[in-house]
């Protein structure tokens, strides 16, 4: 039988080894996503708003971040988590956490740089007026996160993508364990190297489905609330 | 009626603005005090939206003093601008007004009746729902009027309000303009069309390369300017 013939048995079957690789997975990305868009939509908004010596420095260093190689995240968190690491303590080394940790690491500069030039670009349009509401600095960035919102999905929609996407720094921190920190992208590497095709085809199959499952969301919700709010 | 205000009267003392070695205004003494519109005409780059974002407070003065009431760095708390070309926020019409209303601290309870109020006011009653930017160009600087009439200013200014807007769309902005100055609030507006400036003017102040050439009461500055740049301006001659 061929092997994507069966890959698509395994997916409509509801294969439960399978499903139980997509919700961690999706739990780890969207974990990652949410820190990331906490941490990377607060500091992109401050850099945005914000001027100090060296801020060029910080934004050609951000956007340079979006690029970090995952293998190189993986490494830098592994070395923080191991035993003998400044957070070896905590025990999360080969655990979901430091999977999440890591698609973090990747994913918040990502956030950070597409929402610094949203916000940056907004707050030309909407300097004066703001200013001439005498609202405060937390009325501004409240402001501006708020009516770029439509944008700001983008920038999360990309980071979804690099979160997803990764293999080099999950499988690094996070062990590849059957069961317990195997995800989609990890699978798909040992499944291929194994030789066991349809697991990884149905599993690439779930995961493309995801990311245009959830671009498609993405794209709905914005032409609407455009349409809403212009 | 309202009573007079702390904002009132807005007194430029010997106030310059300059940018690198340009100087945009120079030596201003200008009082703008309660009454009829105030309506400062002058060629491009006479410095009106310059002293408009000064007397806003949006403007530091490099040289002089501005006070409004007699204090100076008062915040613009019942101040408000409508800029030439303002921005809608990403929101309906509706919500641009509660927004204005919610940064002027009105009570939350009063922000549907006084948005209602204020679409009444503009003609935008019927598009509360619609998204701020696809108003057309009239609709969205009536929107603006409403959305800085939402802070309850005591003086309100206006920065070439009707600029590249059709002549129907500028009537119904200047009828706007009539009907805020006689809630007595006092207007101050730039224009270079000077139909407009008598049609609305009860004051006029004429700049020209930064500097108040002419002030006085609109009829007798049409009627008989004391000036001769302000001659050579009403009779359309180019003032470089």
């Amino acid at each position: 039988m061929p092997a994507d013939v069966s890959a698509l048995q395994l997916v409509l079957s509801g294969d439960a080894a399978l499903f139980a690789i997509v919700r961690l997975s999706l739990y780890v990305s969207l974990s990652a996503v949410v820190l990331a868009a906490l941490i990377g939509i607060l500091l992109g908004a401050w850099i945005a708003l914000t001027r100090f010596p060296g801020r060029q420095g910080v934004i050609v260093m951000l956007n340079a971040l979006m690029g970090l190689p995952p293998v190189v995240v993986g490494l830098a968190v592994y070395l923080a988590l191991s035993r003998s690491g400044p957070l070896g303590s905590f025990g999360l080394l080969f655990t979901p956490r430091a999977m999440i940790i890591a698609q973090t690491v990747l994913v918040a500069p990502i956030i950070a740089a597409l929402t610094r030039q949203t916000i940056e670009d907004l707050w030309l349009e909407y300097r004066d007026e703001l200013t001439a509401m005498n609202l405060g600095p937390l009325g501004r960035v409240a402001t501006l996160i708020w009516d770029a919102r439509f944008s700001l999905v983008t920038a999360l929609l990309a980071g979804f993508g690099r979160a997803a996407a990764e293999v080099g720094a999950i499988i690094i921190v996070g062990g590849n364990i059957e069961g317990f920190s195997r995800t989609m992208t990890t699978a798909i590497a040992l499944e291929t190297s194994k030789g066991d095709l349809p697991l990884a085809v149905g599993l690439g199959i779930v995961l493309i489905a995801i990311v245009i499952a959830l671009n498609a969301l993405a794209w709905t919700a914005r032409r609407a609330g455009e349409r809403l709010a212009g | 009626m309202r009573a007079p205000s702390e904002e009132l009267p807005v007194v430029f003392d010997g106030v310059s603005v300059t940018a690198g070695l340009v100087t945009i205004l120079d030596n201003i003494a200008l009082t703008l005090a309660p009454g009829a519109p105030t309506v400062l005409i002058g060629p491009n780059g006479s410095g009106k939206t310059t002293l408009l974002r000064a007397a806003m407070g949006l403007v530091a003065p490099t040289r002089g003093r501005i006070t409004w009431g007699g204090r100076e760095n008062v915040p613009p708390l019942k101040r408000a601008i409508v800029f030439q070309r303002p921005a809608m926020l990403r929101r309906s019409t509706g919500a641009n007004i509660r927004f204005a209303l919610r940064a002027a601290g009105i009570p939350r309870a009063e922000h549907a009746r006084r948005t209602g109020e204020l679409l009444e006011l503009v003609g935008l009653g019927s598009l509360a729902d619609r998204a701020a930017r696809r108003l057309s160009g009239g609709e969205q600087q009536r929107l603006a009027l409403a959305r800085a009439l939402a802070r309850d200013p005591a003086v309100l200014f206006l920065d070439e309000p009707t600029a590249s807007l059709d002549p129907t769309a500028t009537k119904a902005v200047e009828d706007i303009i009539r009907a805020v100055s006689q809630r007595n609030i006092k207007v101050v507006m730039a224009t270079h069309d000077l139909g407009e400036a008598r049609r609305l003017a009860g004051e006029i102040v004429m700049l020209h390369r930064g500097r108040v050439v002419e002030t006085g009461a609109a009829v007798s500055f049409f009627d008989a300017p004391q000036t001769a740049e302000a001659r050579a301006f009403l009779a359309g001659e180019l003032l470089i």
